[in-house]
């Protein structure tokens, strides 16, 4: 059997008595789109925090494409081809969309040390720009300051720059917070055609979504991953229905 | 953005009166002025400088003042040891003042913010001291420079109005060059890390090394008018470094306006100006200027180029 | 042995006049989150209000409880008429609007005190040397310096950890809107925060004041050594203050003292005496980048944050 994308493996984090990551063990074979669910507080940004290299594990691995990537800063990861979407939008605020998506491209081109030729001339990086901004439906407003771009188009935008970098893995923390019923749909639309292309992690609150979406979910409850499986699977897991979905109405509503 | 702005139409006004100072001051006999005028530029070259790094790079360097000091006692030790030629002495003042940066840039990149000026202060003072301490190049008084220095005949740093000439060259070659950098790959990883530093990590820029480069760039610029400024004085001492001069570098820059290009030669030629004249009304001028610093920052957003950019649009 | 004591001494005297401005400081940038480079010009106006009243009155001790109120006041006045319209700003403008107070304060001093610098004479019964140890003497005032640090690091201790201004301070620090929400008078306590702050350096300043002389500017190279000791202690917390202030004031004194001899042990004579006063006054900018290296937050952060 082929070697998994993303392979994590008895991932342990503590914070002073707490275990909010306990033993996690995951996998996510290329072409996969896997969710990860589960109730408030169960430690699922502790979780992406150690994917993204925000945070350090105290034990345990996490390997992309066979690489131990474990104690990798951020920037080294998304070079190997880990890119993510923040919960909370997180953008160059006084940077126009295109100039977002464009460093992106810019890191994926190798260093930076480049002092004099004007870089928003450069063709290249400027179609790499506008053809994910065309991906993901914001060509139009290439040239529009985030700050004054939508709460959606915001959101879209993210996606946009998390494609730039060319990933193999799309790390997507709750892409439809916060986003209105239009909104979401459009995003479902989105997402379905983008995991054609790109393997996806997904950590989403949007059960409908979810369901949709995932080929495997993961189900994870105070730090532990109770469940792993199909949507069809998971939804008959009886751990699963006390756990979690017992009390989904609590959940979904939340942002 | 294109067409007619008040900003462009007052800078460019500006720079005309800088090139034609020389000119002004010939016809109306006033050599004041010209010396007045040639430290002023000298000191927006340093307040450029350091708006690349606060300006665009968002770091808030309180200690700028030490590549003066450093540029300036590299003029100064060369020329009593007998290196008279500018050709070694200017590339040894930036070369030194780039390896102060690296070191300096080093240690305060691990931290942000207050820690940040904080620490930048500090050290520029900790090359205060030692200066001070340098009892060969006269500690504490300072050293003289007999001799400025010698360009091969190429330019004459003696004559007044080669001189000025040279320091507005030096400036406008400062600012195009930072104009270049600003709209480079380099500089829009820069501005991007100062708008926000995570979202830059997450898609694979490896922030401190960019910063660092940056803070080193900005410190070879302000060695550059370090030199020009201990020929400029026949003098340098420890008080260049001192961190009140940091501080008012500080205040040109953010009162020409950050993050703009010719914000901090404005800057510097409007705090210059007012200090002249304020201290030709009273001598206790500063008794004026402090309280007008408090007001340009509790109601002055943006500095001079931001009060014209307003005007402008209505 | 003797020189060794005494200079010992000296560092941890230095060190606990650091602690009373690095405190103030700290309290400031912690509760109010305002980097207030002037605080070193309270610092000076503590000394010159001290030298001034303690000649009106001819008592050293009443002329340093009238400077003390005097300090007070100027920090509460200063607070309410300028600082105050700067909190929630850019850190950026604290640094240039606190500069401009300093030269306000300082042409001030020049214009009201002149230009040249004030003395403050102690009382008798405190330049008598004091045995602290069978054939040691140390200066009564020097000691008195020492005691009078230490209780107020304890009051400020117990103040703050302990009583319900203490508690509000703390709370005040790490959430604003709380505290407001629970009706109590945010801008009334931050006033009152200034003041103590300001008191504190007045407080520093005076008692320097009679073993340096009294002169325009003297705040402005001490303010940046309680900067180096924010820095290695850690921003907001007092106890790093107080811990960083003893060993900077240690490390610099005792540093002086007896690194010109150290060195002549390495160098030539000719050598070490040229290198010696450019490295100790180097010495605590040293620590302080070691500090940085091994632990860019402070040697002891506040838990906050």
């Amino acid at each position: 059997m082929a070697e998994p994308l993303l392979r994590v493996e008895n991932l342990v984090r503590r914070f002073g008595g707490i275990t909010a990551t306990d033993n996690v063990s995951l996998d996510v074979a290329a072409g996969e789109l896997h969710a990860i669910i589960g109730p408030n507080g169960a430690g699922k940004t502790t979780l992406i925090s150690q994917l993204t290299g925000h945070l350090e594990p105290h034990s345990g691995s996490v390997s992309l494409g066979g690489r131990d990537i474990t104690y990798l800063p951020a920037y080294r990861r998304c070079a190997l081809g880990l890119a993510r979407s923040f919960q909370i939008t997180s953008l160059l605020f006084d940077f126009t969309a295109a100039d977002n998506v464009a460093l992106a491209a810019q890191a994926h081109a190798g260093h930076s040390f480049r002092f004099f030729a004007n870089a928003r001339k450069e063709k290249g990086l400027r179609d790499t720009a506008h053809a994910a901004l065309d991906r993901v439906g914001l060509l139009h407003r290439a040239d529009v300051v985030v700050n004054r771009l939508s709460h959606g188009e915001r959101r879209e935008l993210e996606l946009a720059v998390a494609l730039a970098s060319k990933p193999k893995l799309l790390l997507l923390d709750e892409p439809m917070a916060g986003l209105g019923v239009t909104e979401s749909q459009r995003m479902v639309k989105l997402l379905q055609e983008l995991r054609k292309e790109v393997s996806i992690v997904l950590v989403e609150h949007d059960m409908p979504a979810v369901f949709a979406l995932a080929d495997r979910i993961s189900v994870l409850v105070y730090g532990r991953v109770i469940a792993s499986g199909d949507p069809a699977a998971i939804r008959a897991n009886d751990d699963v229905k006390r756990a979690y979905l017992g009390d989904q109405h609590v959940v979904t509503h939340h942002v | 953005m294109k067409a007619f702005s008040v900003s462009k139409a007052v800078t460019a006004l500006m720079l005309v009166g800088l090139v034609l100072l020389p000119l002004y001051s010939y016809l109306s006999g006033n050599i004041f002025i010209m010396t007045l005028f040639t430290r002023i530029v000298i000191l927006a070259l340093a307040a450029a400088s350091l708006n690349l790094i606060m300006g665009f790079g968002g770091m808030m360097s309180f200690g700028h003042a030490a590549y003066l000091g450093i540029g300036g006692y590299a003029v100064g030790m060369l020329a009593q040891e007998g290196v008279g030629s500018g050709f070694i002495q200017f590339p040894v003042a930036i070369a030194a003042s780039a390896i102060y940066a690296l070191v300096i840039g080093a240690l305060s990149l691990r931290t942000r913010g207050v820690y940040f000026i904080m620490i930048t202060l500090a050290f520029a003072q900790m090359a205060y001291y030692v200066a001070s301490g340098l009892a060969r190049y006269g500690g504490d008084d300072g050293l003289t420079v007999y001799k400025r220095s010698d360009f091969s005949g190429l330019i004459n740093l003696s004559n007044r109005t080669q001189f000025y000439y040279l320091c507005l060259t030096c400036l406008f070659a400062v600012i195009f060059l930072i104009w270049r950098i600003v709209n480079s790959r380099f500089g829009l990883v820069v501005q991007g890390l100062r708008s926000n530093e995570q979202r830059m990590q997450a898609i694979g820029f490896p922030a401190k090394r960019y910063q660092l480069v940056c803070f080193v760039i900005s410190g070879m610029m302000c060695g550059l008018a370090g030199a020009l400024l201990a020929n400029n004085t026949d003098f340098v001492s420890p008080a260049v470094m001192y961190w009140t001069r940091s501080g008012d570098l500080m205040v040109m820059v953010i009162l020409g306006g950050m993050g703009t290009l010719f914000g901090p030669v404005m800057g510097a030629v409007v705090y210059l100006l007012l200090e002249e004249f304020l201290s030709q009304i009273t001598e206790y001028w500063a008794l004026i200027m402090g309280p007008l610093l408090l007001l340009i920052v509790l109601f002055g957003r943006g500095g001079i180029m931001g009060l014209l950019g307003r005007l402008n649009r209505g | 042995m003797l020189l060794v004591v005494e200079q010992f001494l000296n560092g941890l005297q230095f060190g606990m006049l650091l602690f009373l401005l690095a405190a103030g400081l700290t309290l400031v940038f912690g509760i109010m989150d305002l980097v207030n480079l002037a605080h070193g010009s309270l610092y000076m106006m503590g000394a010159y209000f001290a030298a001034t009243f303690a000649a009106w009155t001819g008592s050293f001790l009443l002329g340093a409880l009238l400077a003390l109120g005097a300090t007070l006041v100027l920090g509460i006045v200063l607070e309410m008429s300028a600082l105050r319209h700067l909190y929630g700003r850019d850190h950026l403008d604290h640094v240039l609007a606190t500069f401009g107070l300093i030269l306000f304060f300082n042409e001030a001093v020049r214009l009201i005190w002149g230009p040249a610098g004030l003395a403050l004479p102690l009382p008798a019964w405190l330049t008598v040397p004091v045995p602290i140890l069978p054939g040691i003497h140390y200066p009564a005032y020097r000691l008195a310096i020492i005691v009078v640090a230490l209780l107020v690091a304890l009051l400020l201790y117990l103040g703050v950890m302990r009583t319900r201004i203490g508690m509000l301070i703390r709370a005040g620090a790490s959430n604003r809107e709380m505290i407001g929400a629970l009706g109590i008078n945010i801008k009334l306590l931050y006033t009152l925060v200034f003041g103590l702050g300001a008191a504190l350096a007045g407080l520093a300043g005076m008692m320097q004041a009679p073993i340096l002389t009294v002169q325009i500017g003297m705040g402005e190279n001490i303010l940046i050594l309680a900067f180096v000791i924010i820095v290695i202690g850690g921003i907001g917390s007092i106890r790093g203050a107080f811990l960083a202030a003893i060993f900077v004031g240690m490390i610099d004194t005792l540093g002086r003292a007896f690194l010109p001899n150290l060195l002549r042990q390495v160098l030539s004579g000719a050598a070490a005496s040229t290198a010696a006063p450019a490295l100790s006054s180097m010495l605590i900018y040293l620590l302080m980048a070691i500090v940085l290296v091994v632990r860019p937050e402070g040697l002891f952060p506040a838990n906050r944050r």
